[in-house]
């Protein structure tokens, strides 16, 4: 019915999706965004190197992002400029020393805007099993360390108090972050995958009553975001890495809607508030 | 329970000459004292005089630059921060707050809940609480997690007068019925100490320490929170001779009710009542002009205007 090369993206798009989901959903509730901006910028980077370097791309760009993020932590426990300051800083640098490098290797012609929007319909069945392969195995460390993290995001003082290990935690989430950006990068491009990880968690908190539903939700919704969007670019032949953000966008447009919204947040609002709505 | 005599007399966390250094400069140094089981030790000092620091190291937050901490091997700790703010993004119900470090069983959360009266608020969010009722939540996590030490950093804050006694009964009667140590820090001198076991008065450094009575008449408790202290101080140590109703007025255990409660104006146990007249000759009032009990109010707004 479909061409193999749009399968294939769509299976890619979705596993990538549902391993985005519970990460997105702990993005917003640490607030950082700009911290996932930060790593997916150095991304550049990461792509610059593996071409100087003949490294594994998606390798090269995974230990870069790792970089950054611990070395955002030094500086962070050196704590003489904010964090968000700090990531600007990170942010920006990396990816212009990634377009310098670029520019200095005149021997290679890189295409910048597929690594800026991704090329979803470019993933070969390689790609496909790494998306799978890689996504199983973020998710089951998120599985693992689900106490801890949202122990730490609700206050890591509290989480270590009580014997979990928060600065642990945040660690391997920060690698979890590496990881997935490396591996999202073909798919929505550097540009685009902090938009997968926020939006469908977004959208999802409306509905959600608890942290784990609001984890599986935002999979939900990101697969249906990453379906709606290939099967638009398709009909209207639009990018898809960006058919697939308008997807997520439109999706979190319906959430804002006054309707439809869930029971029991409801009644639970309306039972210590004595109903406003 | 003679078994249990030596894993008694063991103190659940003890500090060492500690000390916590940030930036080069001590933000509390010196610090000596154990919590055992059973025991209430009471932190009470001015803003910044470390408090919280302390409480920090104690339970291995922070690891002091001086001295040493020693806890107990597998200390199960049970933690109100001071500060706490969950993000409104993040969709968390009472219950689920309930074993945010741990899993419990549905009977244990049911507990804890209505022991600190929030049973009715189980499926609510956490945002749509009042101060009052997060703080009660917060403590009814730590307590249903049934820990060795409990470490509550301002615990009532944001919760009004009778609650806040309601809320020093309830950590009391935990006290009683686990045996847990706990590690109380307050700003609110007055209720607190009569429950307490050692009253630890830092200011950067251990002040004063005793039982509450001992730290009430010391001169560097004295100094450090100058003569209005002096005056209400004497209203925890007659702690029980009196309720302070909703409308700020103070039933007597005599039956009487006045405006505040001050010692020496014949209601207090120990009171003379002939001296009575003799050191007080007026009722104190918003106006009338001796400046106690605007000193009283001062002191009130400035220490408890958090929430």
């Amino acid at each position: 019915m479909f061409d193999d090369f749009f399968t294939r993206a769509l299976i890619a798009g979705i596993g990538l999706a549902i391993t985005v989901g519970p990460l997105g959903c702990f993005v917003i509730w640490r607030r950082m965004a700009y911290f996932g901006d930060t790593m997916a910028h150095s991304a550049l980077l990461g792509v610059a190197l593996s071409l100087l370097l003949d490294l594994n791309l998606m390798l090269s760009v995974f230990i870069v992002a790792a970089a950054v993020s611990l070395l955002l932590l030094l500086l962070q426990k050196r704590g003489a400029l904010s964090t968000d300051a700090l990531l600007g800083i990170l942010s920006h640098s990396s990816l212009s020393i990634g377009l310098v490098i670029v520019a200095f290797m005149t021997w290679v012609r890189i295409d910048l805007v597929g690594f800026l929007f991704g090329d979803i319909l470019a993933v070969s069945e390689a790609d496909v099993d790494l998306v799978w392969g890689g996504g199983i195995l973020v998710l089951a460390a998120i599985v693992y360390l689900w106490r801890p993290l949202l122990a730490s995001t609700v206050n890591p003082e509290l989480a270590e108090a009580e014997g979990l290990q928060p600065e642990r935690a945040r660690l391997y989430f920060m690698l979890l972050m590496a990881l997935v950006i490396a591996i999202a990068m073909k798919i929505v491009g550097i540009l685009l995958i902090t938009s997968l990880l926020i939006i469908p968690a977004a959208t999802a908190r409306r509905f959600a009553t608890s942290p784990e539903i609001m984890a599986v939700l935002a999979s939900v919704l990101g697969a249906l975001a990453v379906t709606g969007g290939l099967f638009g670019s398709l009909h209207f032949d639009t990018p898809s890495g960006p058919s697939i953000v308008v997807a997520a966008m439109a999706l979190f447009v319906l959430s804002l809607l006054p309707f439809g919204r869930n029971k029991q947040a409801e009644t639970a609002i309306h039972s210590t508030h004595g109903g406003h709505h | 329970m003679l078994n249990f005599h030596k894993s008694d007399q063991a103190p659940l966390v003890s500090l060492n000459n500690a000390g916590i250094r940030r930036n080069g400069r001590w933000l509390v140094r010196g610090v000596e004292f154990s919590i055992s089981r059973g025991e209430i030790v009471t932190l009470i000092g001015p803003n910044g005089s470390g408090k919280s620091t302390t409480a920090k190291a104690a339970i291995g937050v922070l690891k002091p630059d001086e001295g040493w901490v020693e806890k107990l091997p597998g200390l199960k700790v049970g933690y109100v921060p001071q500060k706490l703010s969950i993000d409104w993004t993040l969709p968390l119900t009472v219950e689920r707050l309930m074993t945010l470090t741990g899993p419990l069983k549905g009977r244990e959360v049911e507990e804890a809940m209505h022991s600190t009266g929030i049973a009715h608020l189980a499926r609510a969010e956490v945002q749509h609480l009042s101060g009052g009722e997060f703080q009660r939540a917060l403590l009814a996590r730590a307590i249903a997690r049934k820990p060795d030490l409990l470490v509550l950093d301002e615990p009532v804050q944001g919760v009004d007068f009778s609650g806040e006694i309601a809320l020093y009964d309830l950590i009391k009667t935990i006290r009683n019925r686990t045996g847990c140590g706990i590690l109380l820090i307050s700003h609110d001198l007055h209720v607190v100490m009569a429950e307490t076991d050692t009253v630890i008065c830092l200011n950067g450094h251990v002040c004063c320490r005793g039982t509450p009575q001992m730290v009430s008449q010391s001169p560097e408790y004295l100094k450090l929170f100058g003569s209005r202290a002096a005056k209400s101080l004497a209203v925890y140590s007659h702690d029980h001779d009196h309720t302070h109703l909703p409308d700020g007025r103070v039933l007597h255990t005599d039956g009487s009710i006045t405006e505040h409660c001050h010692p020496g104006d014949g209601h207090h146990h120990g009171d003379h009542a002939h001296d009575d007249h003799a050191t007080d000759d007026h009722v104190h009032g918003p106006d009338c002009g001796c400046g106690y009990k605007s000193r009283l109010q001062g002191y009130d707004t400035k220490e408890s205007g958090r929430v």
